[in-house]
């Protein structure tokens, strides 16, 4: 009895230590009730005011009606992974309130619809009921709006109740809804009811948390890691691209589809490019397969699901050797199970695609800005080696808002065409065998369909090949063809992007990580320094095959934990497979796979705990 | 493709009107099973390519998986060809199409190959139109996985093990015509004369020009019993008109009477001729196509000749709005916008 009236009393308690920038703020919704906007002024207000923020939104596969949960998380140290506790929640979902409120941490905050009573559930919390139905009725009698705006009247309340710049509340509303002049005054309208209403009926010395101006987002940019890949792959030169809907993929073709007819539709009025939906993703990737035979920069982009129904036509692209750039934004299997949330767990189905002896080049971006220029990579990459390459993304990365630099132009650079050889080069030869190997890097040259020379054709096919791509099942043409790919693919270790090493002063341990893991990764290795004086080394991988680097990083520590978000680890059985005997036994697995974005407490908690020998 | 070149003057013997000769347009040698109607239709390939006088090095030849899809082998070997995977040619032709829209595309598939693990991409390529000419060998058996029937083998045809096939029989023509492809013909094997006049033909239709052949497979599909025999197909032929074809660089003559041919221009400006044999027949008619296709399935005959044409529908590259130079080839200043445009994208973004 007595621990709750503490509790209660604490709930209650003034705020005498304000806490500035370190805050989470949990939007409880349901789809399709139009909040995104809403969540999105609130983050760029953050944001504008030069406080580091990250969004995340956690959906479910579903058009209207179903629990989303919408995640803002601003941090004065730049660390702006998921993180698990929720400081302030708004509450606007019936259906979750209950378990929303119950999984707070006791005096946090909580904003919500006043007619869900909400307060009758915990006495430790601070809560703010809001009428926000009947305050939208001051602004239109149209039902369908009144819910909408009800969404900016909570961003007004969090605003007032945080500190947030009215200024900056403004500037980002008039940005999201940019040319739509009646949408800007209804909702600006909305913003002022809220933060009259709380500045008038709210305590807000409750509230803890608050934004203060910072200068650490100046000249930065919020992007959704999709749209970068597409800004990326229209820089890269692009000229066609196919694909078939998807979760999470679909915003990346479709923000290239937007991107390119905005800067890609020539003087005349024509395209410089062509984009398809295809009917499934076998058509996908088949149509950008002959693209890529006849010479075009040809891409396709999917989720795991596509990736599985690609398997054929991608082994024949790496027996053919034809360049090929597949995307796979990858999200929890199976087709039918959690597709909107987040995983890292195609990466043996990537890697190891198709039948037969197949092993594919993958690229991982960890940010955005990598997703635009491992994007233009990949293009260079899959003429370089004639080869499909795969660039592994995954939901958390492409569709969430991440904060960057701009993005530079790749000044001076050209495209790398591979070997490809003109009817000019070929008169000058005078010779042309299509697998054969004449530069030792296994790497044949090639030519594509329309070269006006009698030397230029061969055929195509899958099946046994000799060099001069006539047909052949000798075992001992198919057997050397199999061991130049194989050369081919050793070549492509010095030329595949290199991974970013730290080795930390004293450090005995490292961590092994790649892609969206990197986020809480350094935020884990600043905990493990400042909770247990920790020094921790740090090697964040950016591509398959793996550079010499990986086996020094193992031989320069006692223990490498490598961190990926699937059940199996299976980054890490790729790694033990590279790995000389005597270090096999140096590589530690950790494994999230909740379905949400991993946190660095979580990483934390499972080295401290392996460390102490906790964990086996 | 111009449609004003003007033949050579004095054009060499044994040459084509580019001067390529015959034997350019030859392949490696055929390792079907001898007598298969599949190297019937591969000569006249050969012959309608060096009399249409087509440029190899333009034609790009695409196939899937089956005995047919080996047949691209086996002619036009200065032209680049891609033997896919099962099925998925037209994925394959409609890529190769959106890379290099200068190119001929002629894709070589079978009745397996296109109208069961195909039959998905066959239908999506007819709806696009993708530009290309899309030939059927089809022989309504599975000829390189021995004997299996196909989905146009006809309902009570007998298979040489002598199982009976006991479901009905897809018709690729009219199926064709229903998905609003602009030129479908069907022909025989044994019917040279018929198939390059109809493959000239399609080289100078703009779109998807499907090509149906019944192509008997002599191993396992030539036996009494079978629908797709080339005893049955003689027997049972029905033929819509006798065809001439008159290239664009030809001029007409007058040698027809109104009534008793109809004469029908393509889009290279060659023309069609068609020669009323026992029908009263237009094959710029949706509906009369597919009616007389169904009496001659229901009277189980086959209908070769035009069955149905129409040249004004826009190709799916038209649709595009592509530029006319190939994509494929475009310098890097066309394909990369400047770093201007990166500031204005940055800026947006901000």
């Amino acid at each position: 009895m007595s621990l709750v009236v503490e509790e209660e009393q604490r709930g209650k308690e003034k705020v005498s230590k304000a806490v500035v920038n370190d805050f989470s703020i949990q939007v409880a919704t349901v789809n399709g009730s139009g909040s995104q906007s809403s969540n999105t002024v609130l983050m760029r207000s953050i944001f504008q005011m030069g406080i580091p923020v990250s969004g995340k939104n956690l959906f479910p596969s579903n058009i209207a009606g179903l629990p989303t949960w919408f995640t803002i998380r601003a941090n004065k140290d730049g660390w702006i992974a998921r993180r698990k506790e929720i400081d302030f929640l708004i509450a606007m979902n019936p259906e979750t309130a209950r378990e929303d409120v119950m999984g707070l941490d006791p005096g946090r905050i909580v904003v919500y619809e006043e007619t869900l009573k909400l307060n009758q559930y915990r006495k430790d919390l601070t809560f703010f009921p809001i009428p926000f139905a009947k305050l939208a009725t001051e602004i239109t009698s149209d039902s369908r709006l009144r819910k909408l705006l009800a969404n900016m009247i909570y961003v007004g309340v969090v605003g007032n109740l945080m500190d947030i710049d009215p200024e900056q509340m403004e500037v980002a509303l008039t940005k999201q809804f940019k040319g739509k002049a009646k949408a800007v005054a209804l909702n600006k309208t909305a913003l002022e009811i809220g933060r009259k209403y709380a500045k008038e009926n709210l305590d807000k010395s409750l509230v803890p948390y608050r934004c203060e101006k910072m200068n650490a987002t100046q000249g930065k940019i919020i992007v959704d890691g999709n749209s970068a890949a597409a800004i990326g792959c229209m820089y890269a030169g692009c000229t066609v691209a196919t694909w078939y809907p998807i979760t999470p993929s679909s915003s990346l073709c479709e923000a290239l589809g937007d991107y390119m007819k905005e800067y890609r539709i020539e003087k005349d009025g024509k395209a410089s490019f062509a984009i398809v939906q295809a009917e499934d993703e076998l058509a996908a990737v088949g149509m950008a397969l002959g693209a890529g035979w006849a010479g075009a920069r040809a891409m396709t982009s999917t989720a795991g699901p596509g990736i599985s129904l690609m398997q054929e036509f991608v082994g024949l692209g790496y027996y053919a050797e034809i360049p090929v750039v597949i995307f796979d934004i990858t999200r929890v299997g199976p087709s039918t199970g959690l597709q909107t949330r987040t995983q890292q767990s195609d990466i043996l189905s990537m890697v190891y695609c198709s039948h037969g002896d197949t092993k594919h080049i993958m690229l991982i971006p960890g940010s955005v800005e990598e997703c635009y220029t491992l994007a233009y990579e990949a293009f260079d990459l899959a003429e370089q080696f004639q080869t499909p390459i795969f660039v592994m993304s995954d939901l958390d990365l492409g569709m969430n808002n991440w904060m960057a630099d701009p993005f530079k132009f790749p000044e001076g650079r050209t495209f790398d065409r591979g070997k490809v050889l003109s009817a000019e080069d070929l008169e000058r030869v005078g010779k042309f065998e299509r697998y054969a190997d004449i530069d030792g890097d296994g790497i044949p040259y090639r030519t594509v369909p329309g070269t006006d020379h009698p030397l230029a054709s061969y055929f195509t096919r899958g099946s046994g090949h000799n060099e001069k791509a006539n047909y052949s099942e000798r075992p001992a043409d198919y057997q050397r063809n199999l061991d130049r790919l194989n050369k081919k693919y050793e070549t492509a270790r010095q030329y595949v992007p290199q991974p970013e090493v730290k080795y930390a002063n004293g450090a005995k341990i490292g961590f092994l990580a790649f892609g969206t893991t990197h986020w809480a990764i350094i935020e884990s290795l600043d905990q493990l320094q400042r909770e247990q004086k920790m020094p921790v080394s740090y090697f964040r991988l950016r591509a398959v095959p793996f550079t010499k680097h990986l086996v020094e990083f193992f031989e320069k520590h006692d223990r490498v934990y490598v961190v990926e978000q699937n059940r199996d680890g299976q980054m890490a059985m790729l790694i033990k497979l590279e790995l000389p005997v005597h270090l096999i036994s140096k590589l530690h697995s950790i494994r999230h796979y909740s379905g949400l974005p991993i946190d660095a407490r979580f990483v934390t908690d499972e080295v401290v705990a392996a460390e102490k020998g906790e964990r086996k | 493709m111009s449609s004003t070149v003007q033949p050579p003057a004095a054009a060499p013997k044994n040459v084509n009107r580019l001067g390529i000769p015959m034997s350019e347009y030859k392949g490696a040698d055929s390792t079907l099973c001898a007598g298969c109607g599949h190297d019937a239709i591969t000569s006249q390939i050969i012959k309608a390519f060096y009399e249409y006088g087509v440029e190899p090095y333009q034609v790009a030849k695409l196939s899937g998986i089956g005995c047919s899809s080996k047949t691209p082998a086996y002619f036009l070997s200065r032209s680049h060809g891609f033997n896919g995977v099962h099925g998925r040619m037209p994925a394959l032709a409609t890529g190769v199409m959106l890379a290099n829209r200068s190119l001929i595309a002629v894709g070589v598939s079978g009745d397996g190959d296109t109208a069961s693990i195909g039959m998905g991409q066959f239908v999506h390529l007819l709806r696009r139109n993708i530009p290309m000419i899309y030939i059927i060998e089809n022989n309504g058996v599975y000829g390189l996985t021995k004997g299996q029937f196909s989905a146009t083998a006809d309902l009570g045809s007998k298979a040489k093990s002598g199982v009976v096939n006991d479901l009905p029989a897809i018709d690729v023509c009219a199926m064709a015509i229903e998905l609003g492809c602009n030129f479908v013909c069907r022909s025989f094997a044994g019917d040279p004369k018929q198939m390059v006049a109809l493959l000239k033909a399609a080289l100078g239709h703009k779109g998807t020009a499907l090509f149906d052949v019944i192509s008997p497979c002599v191993t396992f599909n030539n036996h009494d019993g079978s629908t797709k025999s080339y005893k049955y197909a003689k027997d049972h032929e029905e033929l819509l008109h006798e065809i001439s074809y008159v290239p664009f660089f030809e001029q007409i003559s007058v040698e027809y009477k109104e009534g008793e041919a109809k004469d029908v221009e393509l889009h290279d400006g060659s023309h069609i001729r068609l020669r009323k044999t026992a029908l009263d027949y237009d094959p710029t008619n949706k509906s009369d196509a597919l009616i007389t296709l169904r009496r001659c399935q229901d009277s189980g005959e086959f209908l070769t000749g035009l069955i149905y044409i129409n040249e004004e529908k826009p190709d799916f590259l038209s649709l595009l709005n592509m530029t006319n130079d190939p994509l494929a080839t475009l310098p890097q200043e066309r394909t990369q916008p400047s770093a201007e445009d990166l500031k204005e994208i940055m800026a947006e973004l901000m």
